[in-house]
């Protein structure tokens, strides 16, 4: 899940753990910015890095949630593959972590993407996968191909040895149909243009592109020939069409509709806020038909008034669940609409699991 | 009783001649880019020669103000009005640029070749996380130090973790200190077998390790890196020292830009405190997209009574059907049908071609009838009243949430000057609208929309 800046996209991408957790499914929410931002949205203490169980949906679902630290998953990576408990810790000592995560970039995207790749990967003593989805509340659209296409950003830098291999098996999963980039949006210029600048860098990397999130949209209060009339309308204009909603109003009880009275004296500044609505509304149905015409699937999320608390998280899991936030397939977008779109979001959690099936560990070699 | 914050006072801060960098600091999506460029503007057309350093506009905002190329240096922006004698000049900052100009200007060319080929290096000067941050420092250290213009105006990125740019001179510096890099540096310098002698066996043990973790191209390209960049390293954290210097210097004024959301709010709070920390000569806040109503009187419960009564009468009135008197049940006072020809409405302009092409979810409410009699034009007088009032209350329920929201921020930071910016209906994208936004930011009524 990606987005501008103030779109939501950890409050989205937290609602997607919980609509996909729903009917019994077990799912990871993982961040990777240090930010803390899941924990707060679960009104929960700051996450360790360690899978812990957050939030339980219908049916036994359960989201755990991990905060991924760079650091530590180059130190969990090197005892994975090299046994280096000790010789790690000493690495660490001397700065060589902090090193490899923070000055080099890419190997730190490597680790990140890594680690949420094994999370997909990973099987129980049976053989099956301990979650059926995986959800990265990932870095912000201005930056996502550049984290996710670690293979070209590792490739000038490590040509061979355990880091490439580690950034194609990585890539591996990240280009395979069970994954699905979502972009998080809002009906504004800037969040739409970054949005469509952000897919069309996505698609050029051959990675595969989701669904568009309209997050925090707001509801249109006015019909059509309401929103025809105060947008045309003038300040002051039309005496006449003002005294008839004056008397309206003075009608409804809100007091004298003579020139001076307090119904009167409501028409200007209520006209005013109208005409601002519907400015609002024309540009929103702008921003609307440029995210339509990027032919992906769209879904849209209520604004919450208040703030989201988890309340409301589990609203929008819900709003999800019944728009169904699927995984396109392989050839072209899903369709907009259909009877069974949430036994489809449940389809495309069970494959998502799956993914990368045939991996290797990497570093073997 | 409402909480009430200090007003933060933008003209006189633009004015005073001892103002010589603005800092504009806040979370993504709260209009940082905007407020720092109505910001330059507004100061220029006051009179101050001024630059405006921004990190990365939108599109249509970079071009409103005559930037189409991304070529790291400032441009003088067109269209000011300059009577006060002011000027204002912009740039987006580019980050590779930036670094490159730092390698070529602090190294000789050899060495800086050496350099700019590195992979290590085309990687880090791209992406990495952090780069962005030094070179804003960097860039402003520049512009402070060409002492073109009395005021820099600063937009800074929109951080990871928020104030990354105040941590870049420590990191770098304990990045430097790193017995790391001086472990990577010392077979690259001194050479071949002949290092090894220097490093004690846990050392070479070491770079075996790492050597096997990273690949050894990889360890030789980061080896010969450093020791490339050795010599400017010094430099580098020489200048970036003396640009955290320069931001806590009474010259230099920071604003954290914030919405009054929750999180919004959240990550200012953490920006004042931070700041605070650091020493940083805080100005104030500028509190965006605040929404008021000049109807403020009349509050969301009696607007939403006053719709539903209005919608009550057309509702019976419909149901009535042709019983006359159709107005009569309205609200307590109603007169009724006391004036039969005050609804002689003219027929309702012709919608604008976007609204026309909208979908069809809510064109139930208002009838368009083919003929229209006195009664159907007054029953959409009463409808469009209704829905006028409910839009009212919408906007006092928006109104009484931001209060609350900013009351909670107040109580915690009660010293703290704010000034609020009411909300446009659209994005900025001309020197119109950042004039405008200027005119809020100073304190001026905003034009009557």
């Amino acid at each position: 899940m990606t987005g501008k800046g103030g779109t939501g996209k950890t409050t989205v991408a937290a609602a997607l753990a919980l609509a996909l957790a729903a009917e019994g499914r077990r799912v990871l929410l993982c961040e990777v910015e240090e930010r803390q931002g899941i924990a707060q949205l679960f009104e929960t203490e700051a996450l360790p890095y360690e899978e812990r169980r957050i939030a339980s949906a219908s049916g036994g679902g359960e989201v755990h949630a991990l905060a991924i630290d760079a650091e530590l998953a180059m130190l969990d990576y090197l005892d994975m593959f090299y046994k280096l408990g000790r010789a790690g810790r000493a690495l660490k000592k001397l700065g060589a972590i902090d090193f490899a995560t923070t000055v080099a970039p890419g190997l730190r995207d490597v680790l990140l993407t890594g680690k949420v790749c094994e999370a997909v990967r990973r099987k129980d003593g049976a053989g099956w996968p301990v979650y059926d989805a995986v959800v990265l509340d990932a870095p912000p659209t201005g930056r996502i191909t550049r984290f996710l296409n670690v293979n070209d950003e590792v490739a000038g830098l490590a040509k061979v040895g355990p880091i490439h291999h580690q950034a194609q098996a990585v890539m591996r999963v990240l280009k395979s149909p069970q994954t699905a980039i979502h972009l998080v949006t809002l009906l504004e210029e800037m969040p739409v243009q970054e949005t469509m600048d952000g897919v069309a860098e996505l698609r050029a990397a051959g990675l595969p592109v989701g669904a568009v999130i309209v997050n925090m949209v707001r509801p249109v209060l006015l019909g059509d020939a309401e929103l025809a009339e105060v947008a045309a309308a003038q300040v002051g204009g039309n005496g006449k069409r003002r005294a008839a909603v004056a008397k309206a109003l003075s009608q409804a009880g809100l007091g004298g509709a003579r020139r001076g009275g307090v119904a009167e004296r409501l028409v200007e500044p209520l006209f005013a806020q109208a005409h601002e609505h519907a400015q609002r509304v024309v540009l929103e149905r702008e921003q609307r038909a440029e995210i339509a015409g990027l032919g992906l699937p769209v879904r849209e999320l209520e604004l919450l008034g208040d703030g989201v608390d988890l309340g409301g998280l589990y609203r929008l899991a819900d709003s999800l669940r019944r728009q169904a936030v699927a995984v396109p397939p392989p050839h072209g977008p899903v369709p907009e609409d259909g009877p069974d779109l949430a036994e489809a979001a449940a389809a495309d959690a069970r494959e998502a699991a799956q993914a990368g099936t045939d991996e290797q560990p990497p570093g073997d070699g | 009783m409402s909480l009430e914050s200090p007003l933060l006072e933008i003209d006189p801060l633009l004015d005073d001649p001892k103002t010589r960098i603005i800092v504009c600091c806040g979370s993504g999506g709260v209009g940082k880019t905007t407020t720092a460029a109505a910001l330059g503007l507004r100061a220029a057309e006051r009179g101050r020669t001024a630059v405006v350093l921004t990190i990365d506009p939108a599109r249509r905002l970079a071009q409103s103000m005559g930037l189409t190329e991304l070529d790291n240096t400032p441009r003088e922006v067109a269209g000011i009005d300059r009577s006060a004698g002011g000027s204002l000049h912009a740039m987006m900052l580019d980050m590779k640029r930036t670094f490159d100009e730092v390698v070529v200007q602090h190294s000789d060319p050899a060495r800086a070749r050496a350099i700019l080929e590195n992979p290590f290096y085309q990687s880090l000067s791209a992406g990495f996380a952090g780069t962005q941050e030094y070179m804003a420092m960097e860039k402003l250290g520049q512009l402070q130090a060409r002492g073109s213009w009395d005021l820099i105006v600063v937009d800074t990125p929109p951080s990871r973790s928020a104030l990354d740019f105040l941590d870049a001179p420590k990191r770098l510096g304990s990045f430097l200190d790193g017995r790391f890099i001086k472990l990577l540096t010392a077979p690259a310098k001194v050479g071949g077998r002949a290092g090894v002698k220097f490093l004690n066996l846990g050392m070479s043990m070491m770079t075996g390790t790492l050597s096997k973790v990273m690949g050894a191209g990889l360890l030789r390209d980061v080896q010969t890196f450093v020791a490339a960049m050795d010599t400017m390293f010094g430099g580098f954290r020489t200048r970036a020292d003396a640009t955290y210097r320069l931001l806590q210097a009474p010259g230099t004024a920071f604003l954290v830009v914030a919405a009054p959301e929750r999180d919004a709010l959240r990550e200012a709070a953490y920006f004042v405190e931070r700041l605070a920390a650091e020493d940083m000569p805080l100005a104030g806040m500028v509190l965006n997209r605040v929404h008021g109503s000049e109807a403020d009187r009349l509050t969301a419960e009696r607007a939403v009574a006053a719709a539903e009564a209005l919608e009550d009468a057309v509702a019976e009135a419909e149901a009535g059907g042709e019983d006359a008197g159709s107005g009569g049940s309205g609200g307590a006072d109603g007169p009724g049908a006391e004036n039969p020809d005050g609804a002689g409405i003219v027929d309702l302009p012709p919608g604008k071609a976007e609204l026309e092409a909208s979908d069809a979810e809510r064109t139930g409410r208002a009838g368009h009838g083919g003929a229209d009699t006195p009664a159907d034009a007054q029953e959409r007088t009463e409808l469009l009243a209704a829905a006028l009032l409910r839009l009212h209350a919408e906007r006092m329920q928006v109104v009484a949430r931001e209060r609350r929201t900013r009351e909670r921020f107040v109580s915690v930071h009660p010293e703290v000057p704010m000034v609020d910016v009411t909300a446009l209906p659209g994005d900025v994208h001309d020197l119109a609208g950042l004039r405008e936004i200027g005119l809020r930011l100073g304190g001026g009524q905003p034009a009557a929309a």
